[in-house]
């Protein structure tokens, strides 16, 4: 299983970044071999639509799951268009969330706010 | 002969200004440009009218004949578009309709579709023709609607026009302003006022329109707007008194020039000046 996680630095003991579109890196983590990747969000200072561009980022990583705090209704149609699952991180520990999602514990994201668009 | 009326904030004056203008004038034209709160209807309450809706172009994909090279996901700046699990997605609500979507596809996969954004009414009140562009709530911009409203009307040199501005210094205003012959700027007696003031009148200057200033609300003691015209060497056409009589007019939806001999005085001669000034 390939997990996606926007996080606030390349580094897996920073933390899980509370933006999902804004974020600067995604940490894409595969199960199977227990490595870890580091991708820049390229979107993350776009003036607009910075969710879907992130989106676009994720889901060509072909993850198979993407742990966020929150997400964006824009951003969310795409994961959703691609197959990837949502799942709400718990706390901002990269590592708990892995262990968590990798144990089950994780609840599925189904809060997606509208966007926090010209904000 | 087109007066645009505006300032660089909301709530100055510039439909009291625009509208009493129009009303003042023998026969003219008011365009409410400010098609994200059109207010002037509400005073001249225009009959007859007719509407005319604006339509922008934006893409919907051939499914069948998109092969997912993503040149449009790249190329679009609004981020718009996305392409996951064989999919092309547009976002309608993202796209701007700056058309180059359909430019850079090699397939010809992106199908141009109208998209409804606002309309524009148009009718009578007594001598003014009113037109009124109306952006619908959550679109990205009210430009379309403006540039139609600039168009849309038959010219004549003895019909004064007279062009309700968007408040602020952004793109619409602009838009809005750049075909005018004479700007009127509508300014509060307040520093923030002020402020705002200089940043419009920083606009219409660099914009080359010529430009004079109506203060409005004006009260006993300083007047940093009137402060400013001095120092910039400003026109001052005209003052208008902080008057509860005329803002209870106002709140009523009454048009001042038409219903108080007092204020048709006060804005046949703003007119007057404004004309002078404007032909200049």
């Amino acid at each position: 299983m390939r997990i996606a996680i926007p996080v606030d630095e390349k580094n897996i003991d920073s933390n899980v970044c509370m933006s999902f579109g804004r974020a600067p890196y995604y940490l894409i983590f595969d199960t199977d071999t227990d490595e870890s990747e580091f991708v820049v969000n390229t979107a993350a200072t776009s003036a607009g639509g910075a969710g879907i561009r992130a989106a676009q980022i994720v889901a060509d990583q072909k993850v198979d799951v993407l742990l966020t705090p929150r997400c964006g209704q824009n951003a969310a149609e795409v994961i959703q268009a691609a197959n990837i699952k949502l799942y709400k991180t718990s706390g901002t520990s990269i590592k708990d969330n892995i262990d968590a999602m990798k144990a089950g514990t994780l609840s599925p994201l189904d809060e997606i706010h509208a966007g926090l668009h010209g904000h | 002969m087109k007066i645009a009326v505006l300032s660089g904030k909301g709530g100055t004056g510039k439909t009291l200004v625009s509208v009493n203008l129009a009303a003042a004038a023998d026969k003219s034209l008011y365009l409410d440009c400010d098609v994200e709160e059109p207010n002037g209807h509400l005073f001249f309450k225009p009959e007859d009218v007719e509407i005319e809706e604006v339509s922008v172009v934006i893409p919907e994909v051939n499914q069948d004949l998109c092969t997912g090279c993503r040149k449009c996901v790249d190329f679009c700046r609004f981020n718009a578009l996305a392409y996951v699990n064989d999919q092309l997605i547009v976002f309608e609500e993202i796209c701007h309709s700056c058309g180059g979507c359909f430019m850079v596809c090699p397939e010809n996969a992106l199908i141009k579709k109208d998209k409804v954004i606002g309309r524009i009414e148009r009718g009578q009140s007594g001598s003014v023709e009113v037109h009124t562009g109306i952006l619908n709530t959550g679109e990205v911009s009210g430009i379309p609607i403006v540039a139609k409203l600039l168009t849309g009307y038959k010219d004549d040199p003895d019909v004064p026009v007279f062009i309700d501005c968007p408040p602020g210094t952004a793109c619409i205003v602009m838009e809005t302003v750049a075909s005018a012959d004479y700007c009127i700027l509508v300014a509060e007696p307040t520093i923030f006022g002020s402020h705002n003031l200089k940043m419009v009148h920083e606009l219409v200057t660099l914009m080359g329109k010529p430009v004079g200033v109506v203060l409005n609300k004006v009260q006993e003691g300083d007047d940093p707007s009137e402060e400013y015209c001095l120092q910039n060497d400003v026109k001052i056409l005209g003052k208008i008194p902080y008057d509860k009589r005329l803002g209870l007019l106002n709140s009523n939806a009454d048009i001042a020039v038409r219903v108080d001999t007092h204020y048709k005085t006060v804005f046949s001669q703003l007119l007057s000046t404004a004309r002078k000034e404007a032909t200049r």
